[in-house]
C-alpha cells in the first residue's frame, strides 16, 4: 500500500544544499551588489566593467558563481512547490512540480552557458 | 465573602441525529482557581448538562485522552488552567484537522491506521527465543531513543500541523515520530519495512518543517526534529546506494 | 480493531481548511513568510547573474546597467531581499541545530551551541566574500 518514494531524496538535499548556501551567503552579496555603493561603504569602481571582467576571469570564480547561483535556484524551486501546497493547491501538481524543478534545471543551463559560454 | 467569580466555556455542540452542522454553546459556571478545563467540562456534565460528550481519563497528562483546542490551541484540557483564561471566555473546540463525531470527540481512526502501518513495535528478521534471554541495551543505546517513546499519542500534533489539515493522507507527526524512535532502538531491525512506510509520497516529504507539532506536544517529544531527522536519513542512505550500490544497508 | 464493531450510524462532520489558514496566527504567518524569503533569493542570485551576463555585451552596456541599479525601485528590492534573506539565514541555522544531532565522543553539543557555531560560520563565510570582492 505505501511505496518509497526513489526520486524526493534528490530533490530534498539539492533543497539543503541550497539553503546552506544561500543562508551562509546570499545576504553579504545583496548587501555588497545592492547597497554597499550607494549608502558609500563600498568605491564606485568596485564593481567596475573592467575589475569584474578580471574577476570572472579566474577559473575558481567560476565555479564559485555557478555554486552561488544554481544552488539557490534549487533551494527555491523546492519551497516554491511545497508552499503551492500549502496553499492549497491540489491540481495540476505534476505540472507545477514539473514548472519547479524544471526551472531550476533550466536556470542550471542558462548559468553555466553565461559563465562558461559567453565569458 | 464577596460575590461567586464565575467564567463562561463557551462549547462545541454537534448532535448528529438532530443538527447537520456544529452549533456552540455557553456554560457559565463557577471559577475556581484550582480548575482545569477539564474540571469545568466535567461540571458541566455532573450538574448542568448532562448530554455533553468529551473523552477524558487519567486526568494528569499521560492517557492522551483528553485533547481539544482551547481558545484555538491544542492542548490537554487537564492540563490547561482555567486562571490563565479568566475571566475571559474560554472556548473549548474539537481537535481540528479531525471530523466530529459528536461535541467534542473526534473520529481518530485515520490516525490508529497509520500508526499501525509504521509498525510501533521492535522488530526482529528472526525472534530470539526465550531460552536465550532478555535484549540487553546500555543506558546510551536508551538515551538514543527515549525523547521520541514519551509519546502518549494526543494527536495535538495533527491538530497544530498544517499538513495534516490540508492533505488527510499525510502520515503525521506522531506517527513517524514513533517510527523513528523504533528505528534508533538497538533491538530493532525494522527500518527498512518502516521506510516504505514513512519515505513514501505521504510520509517525511510532505512536511514543510511549520514545526507547530513540537510547540504543541505536551511530552516534549519533538517530532518535527523526528521527521527532519529521517529525511537526512533517508537521503544518506539513497546517496550511499548511488555512490556505492553494492553496499549492504 | 474496529471489524467486529458496529459503524457509528451518523455521518461525523468534515471541518474545512481554508487557503488562508497561514493567517490565522503569527506562528503561521511567520512560517509562510520564512518560504517567501526563497523566491527573493532566487531572484536576486538571477539578477546578480544578469549583471555578470551584461558584462559580455560590453562596457557600456554593463555600465548602464549598473547605473540602474542605483534607481528606487532597486534600491527597495535589494532592501526587502536583504531582510528576507537575513531572516532565512537565522531561521536556517536555528533548524539546522535541530536536525543536524552533533557529537562529540559521548557528548552531545547542545543546540543552542550548534547554533552559534553555524553562526559564526556565516560571519566568517560573509567576511570572506567581502575580502576578496571589494578588496
Amino acid at each position: 500500500m505505501y511505496k518509497m518514494d526513489k526520486g524526493e531524496p534528490f530533490w530534498w538535499g539539492m533543497f539543503s544544499v541550497g539553503g546552506v548556501v544561500a543562508a551562509l551567503l546570499v545576504p553579504v552579496h545583496i548587501f555588497l551588489d545592492g547597497l554597499a555603493v550607494p549608502i558609500g561603504l563600498l568605491r564606485a569602481d568596485a564593481l567596475s566593467y573592467e575589475r569584474m571582467l578580471a574577476l570572472v576571469g579566474h577559473p575558481l570564480f567560476k565555479v564559485y558563481l555557478f555554486v552561488l547561483v544554481v544552488l539557490p535556484l534549487y533551494h527555491a524551486a523546492h519551497r516554491i512547490r511545497f508552499s503551492l501546497y500549502d496553499l492549497g493547491v491540489k491540481e495540476f501538481r505534476i505540472s507545477m512540480d514539473a514548472l519547479c524543478y524544471g526551472g531550476a534545471l533550466v536556470g542550471t543551463g542558462v548559468v553555466a552557458y553565461v559563465l562558461w559560454g559567453l565569458l | 465573602m464577596g460575590e461567586k467569580k464565575t467564567i463562561t466555556l463557551t462549547v462545541t455542540r454537534y448532535r448528529p441525529e438532530q443538527e447537520e452542522a456544529p452549533t456552540e454553546q455557553s456554560y457559565e459556571i463557577e471559577f475556581r482557581d484550582d480548575w482545569v478545563v477539564l474540571d469545568a467540562l466535567n461540571h458541566i456534565k455532573d450538574r448542568v448538562d448532562g448530554t455533553l460528550s468529551f473523552r477524558w481519563s487519567c486526568r494528569m497528562g499521560v492517557c492522551g485522552s483528553c485533547g481539544m483546542m482551547v481558545n484555538g490551541v491544542p492542548k490537554l484540557t487537564c492540563a490547561a488552567f482555567l486562571r490563565d483564561y479568566y475571566p475571559g471566555e474560554v472556548r473549548v473546540e474539537p481537535l481540528v484537522n479531525f471530523p466530529i463525531l459528536r461535541d467534542l470527540v473526534v473520529d481518530i481512526d485515520d490516525f490508529m491506521r497509520k500508526l499501525k502501518a509504521v509498525k510501533p513495535w521492535v522488530v526482529r528478521r528472526e525472534e530470539k527465543p526465550v531460552e536465550e534471554g532478555e535484549y540487553l541495551q546500555t543506558p546510551d543505546q536508551l538515551a538514543e531513543y527515549k525523547q521520541f517513546s514519551m509519546c502518549i499519542n494526543c494527536l495535538l500534533c495533527y491538530a497544530a500541523c498544517p499538513v495534516y489539515g490540508l492533505e488527510p493522507e499525510f502520515i503525521g507527526p506522531a506517527a513517524i515520530a514513533l517510527a523513528h524512535r523504533y528505528n534508533l532502538d538497538s533491538r530493532d531491525e525494522g527500518r527498512e519495512e518502516r521506510k516504505q512506510v514513512i519515505a513514501s509520497s505521504a510520509g517525511i516529504w510532505e512536511c514543510t518543517f511549520v514545526g507547530e507539532c513540537t510547540e504543541v506536544c505536551p511530552k516534549d517529544v519533538d517530532p518535527a526534529a523526528a521527521i527532519q531527522r529521517s529525511k537526512v536519513a533517508t537521503t544518506t542512505d539513497w546517496v550511499k546506494s548511488i555512490l556505492w550500490p553494492w553496499g549492504k544497508r | 480493531m474496529s471489524e467486529s464493531e458496529p459503524e457509528y450510524p451518523y455521518k461525523a462532520y468534515r471541518r474545512p481548511m481554508p487557503a488562508t489558514w497561514w493567517l490565522r496566527n503569527r506562528k503561521y504567518f511567520l512560517f509562510m513568510m520564512r518560504e517567501l524569503s526563497s523566491v527573493f533569493v532566487a531572484l536576486f542570485v538571477l539578477l546578480y547573474l544578469y549583471a555578470f551576463f551584461l558584462l559580455s555585451k560590453g562596457p557600456v552596456v554593463y555600465g548602464e546597467f549598473q547605473k540602474s541599479l542605483r534607481s528606487g525601485g532597486f534600491i527597495a528590492f535589494y532592501v526587502v531581499a536583504l531582510l528576507f534573506a537575513v531572516y532565512h539565514s537565522c531561521t536556517w541555522f536555528r533548524l539546522t541545530a535541530k536536525i543536524q544531532v552533533v557529537r562529540l565522543g559521548r557528548w552531545t553539543v547542545p543546540g543552542s551551541l550548534v547554533t552559534a557555531g553555524a553562526f559564526m560560520g556565516w560571519i566568517v563565510a560573509s567576511a570572506a566574500v567581502v575580502y576578496f570582492l571589494a578588496m
